[in-house]
């Protein structure tokens, strides 16, 4: 594949800014879509040939989110056609879709991927804005209501994928700005034209935005339309962007020592978080910005969001846990070694949090990121706390939420769901054991670190001790080894709890979410059950009410039913969409599990490696 | 050989344990002088009981056969060492500190608690932490057996105790020694002889020292000691830090074993290959803990014996020096009252002379003991310095493999 090949080679001056770690990131991230690129080999290569070369390597890019959907594209050949433009788009388009209104082409699409489109014809329109609405609700001021606003936004989430691609590699950025740039422009041309008369065909509902991107798909690229849309995005995003002349590039990054701040006043001393971001997303008002943030206004993101997306079958990426006991020391204000431990650990989670909601497709589009990540001042998050009634009603919350996960028995259509369910459980369990034990072994290696450096000063008084000179000599430069080992030992130890332990915590509370988005899709699942009962038992009232002979009250029968089957109807809709979400998230949570995964492992291993060089180095030395 | 436990039912053991003792933890510097040379071959646990096969090479004449072995228990060699520490004519040497008594309980706990906790373990995890306790378990075996061998050659290799009655009955005797076991009355005998010494010691440490070389020597001594005895107990805590590091790494393997295998997803590979990394690690680690435990814990437990024997040695002159001053008041006071004074004098005369000769053979014994501790000291280190290097390099290796096959995926 041309796309492919071009695409991988370039080679990335990583290196030289931050670290290495995002390097990897990077290339990890190359193979991923590499292997994305073989899934949708077809649609690509076509559109490629066709009419958006130029682009190509800016669809190589996007595929990285295309993986999702070319699996469930795959699945269904039948529509893969028709549906796979729907399915890239709501794959990517999500964000998009949302930003900009609740457009029923989002739902068409998960019907499409269903390969129940044309059932859900005549109904889908009306309560599939509804739903719609609920999910992607808050409007998004800048975008809004402009078709290239729209494809602006969408873009977005690409660019956040390459983002640091686009912020490290220099090359490719200006390539990308160009070429998508005039395709875009001809796109947009083209756009809206045609966008009123395609989108009934494909989509079967008219989207009134989002049409516009899907039709030129349609209309450009007839086959591929899922790729198309791709090609729209990315154009389109160079050209929102265009400008400013530079790839989007949104890299939270929080600057590390300095980052931390502390605001002190007696018991309601808190530590403050500072967030700096840098982009060149056109969403935000400046490239690069700093805010301050305290602990529970992350929180407070987490909620926010979690409510928002988390019902619709999104990995809502959680915070790290308050701690009582923590913060208490550390506002007590011990400067011991536990205390900027804790700090510290807990800084790192923020950012890492931070970044998986940022490099998150739809969670990026959600006004409260953006508000988080650019306000000067946030309404200070009450429900965060603990003891505040709003926490109270969460706990009840989730007390019934318990009660009916319990109570609800879903028989599992998907084995797909059941699998992974059963995989996300028992990762989950391995992960804490995982987890204790690399606590465990953090302990031991403190010991060990503790222990070697009374033997080092042990050592220090026997060689004092000593009268034979030379043994003398070689017992203090022992000690001097020892105290080395010690350091090494203790860093090793940092390196054990910052790297390793701590994602391993990250991955326990990730699989949670998941757990979390497995179960808003049962929630899903048991309202749509509950909708068929209800139908059904109206059904058989008609039928009485039909044997009764009384037709007065058949006619509000009849009412009644229809309104239920509506229901039904959109039930079911949103159990599937849901569904969908879900099984796509699940799957980029997978991907992105791997790659980081592999990242951290690499980086702690590297810690490993040079502690083990450097102590054969200091024990050369000595001997 | 038999086993300690039904547990440690392992065909391999005995050949084990042999190879083992072929390995040198503490080295003694001794004159080998071919005339006599002692090993201990075979050992056997039976229960509590540890016999060791004592195996004699010999062109001495006093001996009748110029090669034999006989059986001999832990409780013979503290006998040996107490009647030499009784004997006068050797007040002025450096007794050989006795071996330490067997003491399996440590890996035996373990493996009980193990057992207990099999429930929590996989099958695998359970296999690699009992493999790790019988290596433990062979480790202190071998270990028990090397400070027995290493006690008696270093009688065979002094020039005085190797001719010594009793311990060449001890070599030669080839039926049980039967060796009385100490008595409740006799224990509680050698306790209070304990408390007796050391209450003497505070007494006779205001006696005025005469010789310089004996007062540094004392004071050096007194100051080592407690020195290499807090650094024996910090070494021994070190090597056992290292060793939990090590089952941590057997716990953490296993897991990330089993995660690998739910894992369907690319990661399945990485998760294998650190687990396989894992599990090398903690052989690396568990190296590095046995060979800190062999060349630096073992050295300074042995010296730390040694210098308590020579603590004694240093005790016997001095109690010799008080009883000196003591027969020179008597002779005084005999000479004020004029009456039993040739006995007096008789009695300081002897005083002074078994004084005089146990400076001299002390000032020797404690001349040689220092070079010897220097020596043994230099090649630990260097040994453990090596040792330390090569596991290091050996990790850096294992990482670097491990680093390349991921970032080769």
């Amino acid at each position: 594949m041309a796309t492919s090949s071009e695409r991988s080679p370039p080679p990335f001056p990583d290196s030289e800014d931050q670290d290495v770690l995002d390097a990897e990131e990077v290339r990890g991230r190359d193979s991923d879509e590499d292997e994305d690129l073989f899934g949708t080999t077809i649609d690509r290569s076509e559109v490629t040939a066709g009419v958006i070369d130029p682009l190509s390597q800016q669809e190589a890019k996007q595929t990285s989110t295309a993986p999702v959907i070319d699996l469930s594209g795959d699945s269904q050949p039948v529509t893969s056609k028709i549906a796979d433009p729907l399915v890239d788009l709501f794959s990517d388009a999500p964000p998009a879709a949302e930003a900009k209104k609740p457009s029923s082409a989002n739902v068409d699409l998960f019907d499409d991927e269903e390969g129940s489109d044309i059932f859900a014809e005549p109904l889908q329109t009306k309560p599939a804005k509804q739903p719609q609405k609920s999910l992607f609700g808050e409007p998004d001021e800048d975008v809004f209501g402009e078709p290239l606003g729209a494809i602006s936004k969408k873009p977005v989430p690409k660019e956040l994928k390459e983002k640091s691609v686009t912020t490290k590699v220099t090359a490719g950025g200006p390539l990308q700005d160009s070429k998508p740039a005039d395709i875009f422009s001809q796109a947009a041309a083209s756009t809206p034209s045609v966008t009123s008369t395609v989108n009934p065909k494909t989509n079967g509902v008219h989207s009134e935005e989002d049409g516009d991107i899907f039709a030129e798909a349609t209309v450009e690229l007839s086959l591929d339309s899922p790729r198309n849309e791709r090609k729209k995005e990315a154009t389109a995003k160079p050209s929102a962007p265009a400008p400013t002349s530079l790839p989007a590039a949104a890299s939270l990054a929080k600057p590390q020592p300095p980052a931390l701040e502390e605001v002190r006043d007696g018991m309601n001393a808190y530590m403050a978080y500072k967030v700096s971001t840098q982009t060149t997303l056109p969403m935000f008002r400046n490239k690069t910005f700093t805010v301050r943030r305290r602990f529970s206004d992350f929180l407070g993101l987490y909620e926010k969001l979690s409510e928002k997306h988390g019902p619709n079958g999104f990995i809502v990426p959680p915070p790290p846990e308050k701690s009582l006991l923590g913060m208490t020391k550390v506002k007590v204000g011990k400067e011991d070694s536990s205390s900027t431990d804790f700090v510290e650990r807990r800084r790192g989670a923020l950012e890492r949090y931070l970044q998986r909601v940022v490099n998150h497709p739809s969670l990026l589009q959600d006004p409260d990121v953006r508000e988080f990540l650019e306000r000067e001042e946030l309404p200070r998050a009450v429900s965060t706390q603990a003891l505040s009634g709003a926490g109270f009603l969460k706990m009840i919350n989730k007390a019934t939420d318990a009660v009916s996960k319990m109570t609800i028995k879903m028989n599992e259509s998907d084995v797909w769901f059941e699998e992974k369910l059963q995989e996300v459980e028992s990762a989950d369990q391995q992960f804490r054991k995982l987890h204790a034990l690399v606590e465990s072994l953090v302990v031991h290696r403190k010991e060990l670190s503790l222990n070697t450096a009374s033997f080092a000063k042990s050592a220090a008084m026997l060689g004092s001790a000593e009268d034979n000179t030379a043994l003398s000599r070689a017992l203090s430069q022992l000690a001097e080894v020892e105290d080395k080992m010690e350091q090494l030992h203790q860093e090793q130890a940092a390196s054990d709890t910052f790297t390793f332990a701590e994602m391993i915590a990250d991955y326990i509370r990730l699989l949670g979410a998941v757990r979390g988005s497995f179960d808003h899709r049962m929630k899903a699942w048991q309202r749509w059950q509950d909708a068929q009962s209800m139908l059904q038992k109206k059904r058989e009232t008609e039928a009485k009410l039909l044997w009764a002979n009384k037709p007065d009250k058949l006619q509000l029968a009849k009412e009644e039913i229809a309104e239920w089957e509506a229901k039904v109807t959109q039930y079911e809709r949103d159990f599937e969409r849901v569904s969908a979400t879900v099984r796509k998230e699940v799957i980029r949570f997978e991907r992105e599990k791997t790659k980081n995964c592999k990242r951290q492992v690499i980086t702690y291993l590297e810690c490993l490696l040079q502690s083990q060089q450097q102590v054969s180095e200091s024990a050369f030395s000595y001997s | 050989m038999s086993i300690i436990k039904p547990s440690f039912k392992n065909t391999g053991f005995n050949k084990l344990c042999l190879s083992y003792c072929r390995l040198r933890s503490v080295s003694v510097d001794l004159n080998h002088d071919a005339s006599l040379l002692i090993d201990i071959p075979d050992a056997l646990c039976e229960r509590d009981k540890v016999k060791f096969t004592v195996h004699t090479k010999t062109t001495l004449s006093s001996f009748q056969k110029p090669d034999f072995s006989v059986p001999r228990q832990h409780e013979d060699f503290i006998w040996l060492h107490d009647t030499l520490v009784e004997t006068e004519d050797y007040a002025g040497l450096i007794i050989p500190p006795a071996p330490p008594k067997p003491d399996f309980d440590s890996p035996r706990d373990k493996m009980h608690k193990l057992g207990e906790g099999e429930a929590t373990m996989t099958k695998e995890e359970y296999t690699k932490m009992k493999q790790e306790l019988e290596a433990e378990y062979l480790a202190v075996f071998k270990k028990t057996v090397q400070v027995h061998e290493i006690f008696l050659q270093r009688l065979s290799s002094h020039p005085v105790l190797s001719k010594d009655r009793n311990f060449q009955i001890f070599l030669e005797y080839d039926q049980d020694l039967s060796v009385r076991r100490k008595n409740a009355k006799e224990m509680f005998g050698g306790f209070f002889k304990n408390m007796v010494k050391s209450a003497d010691e505070v007494l006779i440490s205001g006696v005025k020292e005469v010789d310089d070389f004996f007062e540094q020597e004392k004071t050096f001594l007194l100051d080592y000691y407690s020195k290499i005895k807090d650094s024996t107990a910090k070494a021994e805590k070190m090597t056992r830090a290292h060793k939990n590091i090590a089952d941590d790494y057997i716990h953490i393997s296993a897991t990330l074993n089993s995660l690998a295998a739910d894992d369907m997803t690319a990661n399945k590979k990485n998760l294998e290959k650190l687990s396989d990394l894992f599990e090398k690690f903690r052989k690396v680690e568990g190296r590095v803990a046995s060979d800190q435990d062999l060349k630096l814990t073992e050295l300074l437990r042995y010296y730390m014996r040694d210098i308590q024997a020579a603590k004694d040695l240093l005790y016997r002159r001095a109690r010799a020096l008080a009883d000196y001053e003591n027969s020179n008041k008597a002779l005084d006071k005999a000479r004020l009252k004029s009456k039993d004074i040739p006995q007096a004098e008789e009695h300081q005369r002897q005083c002074l002379q078994k004084f005089d000769k146990l400076s001299e053979s002390g000032k020797k014994e404690l001349t040689s003991f220092k070079g010897r501790r220097v020596v043994a000291f230099r090649k630990n280190f260097i040994e453990m310095a090596e040792l330390e290097i090569k596991h290091a390099k050996n990790s850096v290796a294992l990482l670097q493999g491990c680093i390349e096959l991921l970032k080769s995926n």
